[in-house]
């Protein structure tokens, strides 16, 4: 056994992840997936430990609600054996440890820059010099896109090459959000400060990542949260889902020029945020999740607003919605646009509502559950055609889904309990992983403390990491009109990406 | 058709009546006010994560300000935040809260470009840039064309391409990797233009002021026309900022 075995959230010592040499690491990890569609990576990345690179990869598996933790080290002299020759889905996490250390593969497929991270190891990688794929014909040309888009959206360059109106690739360059937020949180040594890093790691999913960063403090610090936080964070997880939901139901219907539905559903999203800003002071939620308090308790009175807000919200959601499901004007365009199918989505290791879409049963709430989901026996929505009619699909019904889970959890609401456990701060070299299904997918923090118990490494993986290829592949042979439509239905985070 | 009437029906009215004087709902936290009480400033300097906050006097910097309310959380007697959302203005230093004031914080219509009222008085075309924002700025300047907050009334619209707009808002820090396309983009906007700065991120850095990977230069050479706090800043902030600078609305 040349791994460790935890639970979602458990801290374990630096010493106890089992370390062995770089070929069984690399035959262990790629076997635990090979096959096995319940396991995936969560995350796989490298730290500076003295000379060498020392490698951390966590494996979940979702049959036995388990990670394998395995660690590795290796120097920067002799180039590896990729992961990713064998198994597609350690591409980016590969990309990132060649671009943070200098890490050299024998045979990585596509050994490009990932994010231009200000802190990389070669700083002749520019923005200015990435080396998109090209294909050299008469017959093909190439469309640039970005880093600036036409409406009101982060930047990033999408690359696509066509054939008269046909994607046949598009290639898609990230980095541009760069911020240094991993570094930052090791540098900023107050909580308030990491928290708000936190909040700030995708603007779109605040109480995700904020719970993430509390998960992983708490556990660190052998804090045991009290139910009434649990209760707050998992309401705030659901809400913040509907928001960004019928937000991108909106959206979806701007791009396919329905007007009713892109005003209708835009503004359904306001009293859902609204309430949060009720609740806590921000209508996207900055400010609610802090690690070992509840800082804005859920009270009865605001249990009353949100049950008056949602029977208002409900009706008027279910009649916008079966409406635009029924019309077939908008069915025609969802319906085998923008498909990747099973095989592709296992291949790349996709998460959440995409790997979802095309029957993958990713969901953290039910594979690896946190805060009160657990009693909520979570039952992950799936689709199975893996197009924008499928993801479109999804949201329609994690929606409703939501609503219901909120009206189940609203009908017994903890008391906060008058004394609080104080937070401690962290044990020392320990090590601990934090999985938090997002409304875009599985979220994974983890985190390292060196001997002092200050954090030495703070790893974020956004789900976007993983889902960004999905949307390469999900465009090909579709007309380039289609792009805006493919793009709405992943909704994708480029902060999350960049960091 | 009918389906799409009656949904019409239930729906109604949805816009803002007057974005001048709409209160919010709930705990908004927007313009601080400090009183003249007396507290351990260190302790409360110490509080803040982005130090917003200088003492003797106590100031809040708005620029800096993430609008945590842990300061308030701290010290209750000390500062509190009111739900005035009109937190814009044309200056730096007038997003500078002392304590023992407390009066609006706005457009100083003086120092404001004279051509910004004859050219934009009417119709301002606006290029957003988001320049390693994280995406909540994004999201809110989005809202403000949803069909409650409904800024296009105003004539405020945002536009796809640079060369058809009169100015750049810009979101996020800016990033090292965003800094040449914001300058390229604020270069291809024709004359007389101007430059509008949302969120806290992009009037300060926020809380990534002090990382390696922003790089800020661009705003060290180009004078700024608004700066719109906020963490994210609420539409309506952001809307009566637009509109106290371009004095749509007296």
């Amino acid at each position: 056994m040349n791994y460790i075995s935890i639970k979602n959230n458990q801290t374990i010592l630096l010493s106890d992840i089992p370390e062995s040499n770089y070929d069984s690491f690399l035959e262990m990890n790629t076997e635990f997936i090979s096959g096995h569609d319940e396991r995936h990576c969560v995350n796989y990345f490298g730290y500076k430990s003295g000379k060498n690179v020392k490698l951390i990869c966590c494996i979940a598996d979702d049959l036995v609600h388990e990670i394998y933790v395995s660690g590795c080290q290796v120097s920067k002299s002799e180039p590896l054996k990729s992961f990713s020759a064998r198994l597609l889905c350690f591409e980016k996490f590969e990309r990132e440890i060649h671009e943070q250390f200098g890490v050299d593969y024998t045979n990585h497929p596509w050994l490009k820059p990932l994010r231009y991270a200000y802190n990389r190891n070669d700083q002749s990688q520019t923005m200015n010099n990435y080396p998109f794929y090209s294909i050299d014909s008469e017959e093909l040309h190439e469309v640039g896109v970005g880093p600036i888009h036409a409406g009101i959206i982060e930047p990033g360059h999408f690359r696509f090459i066509c054939k008269g109106e046909q994607i046949l690739h598009l290639e898609i360059q990230l980095g541009y959000q760069h911020k240094g937020i991993e570094q930052l949180f090791i540098e900023k040594k107050k909580l308030l400060q990491r928290a708000s890093l936190a909040e700030g790691i995708a603007g779109d999913t605040v109480v995700g990542h904020g719970v993430a960063f509390a998960h992983v403090w708490e556990s660190l610090s052998g804090f045991r949260t009290t139910r009434d936080m649990d209760y707050a964070r998992t309401i705030a997880l659901e809400l913040e889902r509907i928001a960004i939901h019928v937000g991108d139901l909106s959206a979806v219907c701007t791009d396919i020029a329905y007007q009713l539905g892109s005003a209708v559903f835009g503004r359904l999203r306001t009293p859902i945020i609204n309430f949060m800003q009720e609740w806590c002071g921000s209508r996207l939620s900055k400010g609610l999740i802090r690690p070992g308090r509840n800082q804005f308790p859920f009270t009865t009175e605001l249990a009353e607003r949100l049950t008056q807000m949602l029977n208002t919200f409900e009706p008027d959601y279910t009649e916008m919605s079966h409406r635009l499901f029924s019309l077939s004007s908008a069915l025609s365009r969802f319906e085998r646009t923008g498909v990747v199918d099973n095989a592709d989505a296992r291949a790349i290791g996709v998460v959440g509502m995409a790997a979802r879409m095309t029957n993958l049963n990713r969901d953290i709430r039910s594979s690896h559950p946190m805060d009160l989901y657990p009693e909520l026996h979570h039952e992950p929505i799936l689709k199975r055609h893996g197009d924008v009619y499928s993801r479109v699909q999804i949201r329609r019904r994690e929606v409703e889904q939501s609503m219901k889970y909120i009206r189940q959890l609203l009908a017994e609401i903890p008391e906060v309990p008058l004394k609080s456990e104080a937070l401690k701060t962290p044990q020392p070299n320990s090590f601990c992983l934090s999985l938090v299904e997002g409304w875009r997918g599985e979220i994974c923090h983890c985190s390292l403390t060196d001997e002092n118990g200050d954090l030495m490494v703070y790893k974020i993986k956004d789900p976007s990491f993983h889902n960004w290829m999905a949307l390469a592949l999900a465009v090909r042979n579709n007309e380039i009109s289609d792009f805006p439509i493919c793009n709405k239905s992943f909704n994708l985070s480029y902060s999350g990406h960049d960091l | 058709m009918i389906d799409e009437i009656k949904i019409l029906i239930h729906q109604g009215k949805q816009f803002i009546q007057d974005v001048r004087t709409v209160q919010v709902p709930g705990i908004f936290r927007g313009r601080p006010v400090i009183s003249l009480a007396k507290v351990d400033e260190t302790a409360l300097k110490a509080v803040c994560p982005t130090d917003a906050i200088t003492a003797n006097p106590v100031s809040i910097d708005l620029g800096k300000c993430t609008f945590c309310g842990e300061c308030a959380r701290c010290f209750p007697d000390k500062i509190s935040f009111t739900k005035d959302y009109k937190l814009s203005t044309n200056e730096r230093n007038r997003l500078f809260i002392t304590e023992g004031e407390d009066k609006p914080v706005d457009v100083n219509p003086k120092t404001v470009r004279e051509e910004i009222h004859r050219v934009f008085g009417r119709s301002l075309k606006l290029r957003q840039i988001s320049a390693g924002g994280d995406n909540s700025c994004e999201m809110e300047l989005n809202a403000t064309n949803n069909v409650q907050f409904d800024i296009s009334r105003f004539g405020i619209d945002f536009v796809a391409s640079p060369r058809h707009a009169d100015g750049i808002v810009i979101t996020g820090p800016i990033s090292k990797n965003m800094a040449a396309a914001v300058q390229i983009c604020y270069d291809a906007v024709p004359e007389p233009k101007i430059i509008v700065l949302v969120g806290t991120d992009a009037i300060s850095g926020g809380i990534f002021a002090d990382s390696p990977a922003i790089d800020r230069s661009f705003l060290e050479t180009h004078p700024v026309d608004l700066y719109i706090p906020g963490n994210p800043a609420h539409p309506l902030t952001i809307i009566n900022g637009l509109l106290d600078l371009t004095r749509k609305l007296k």
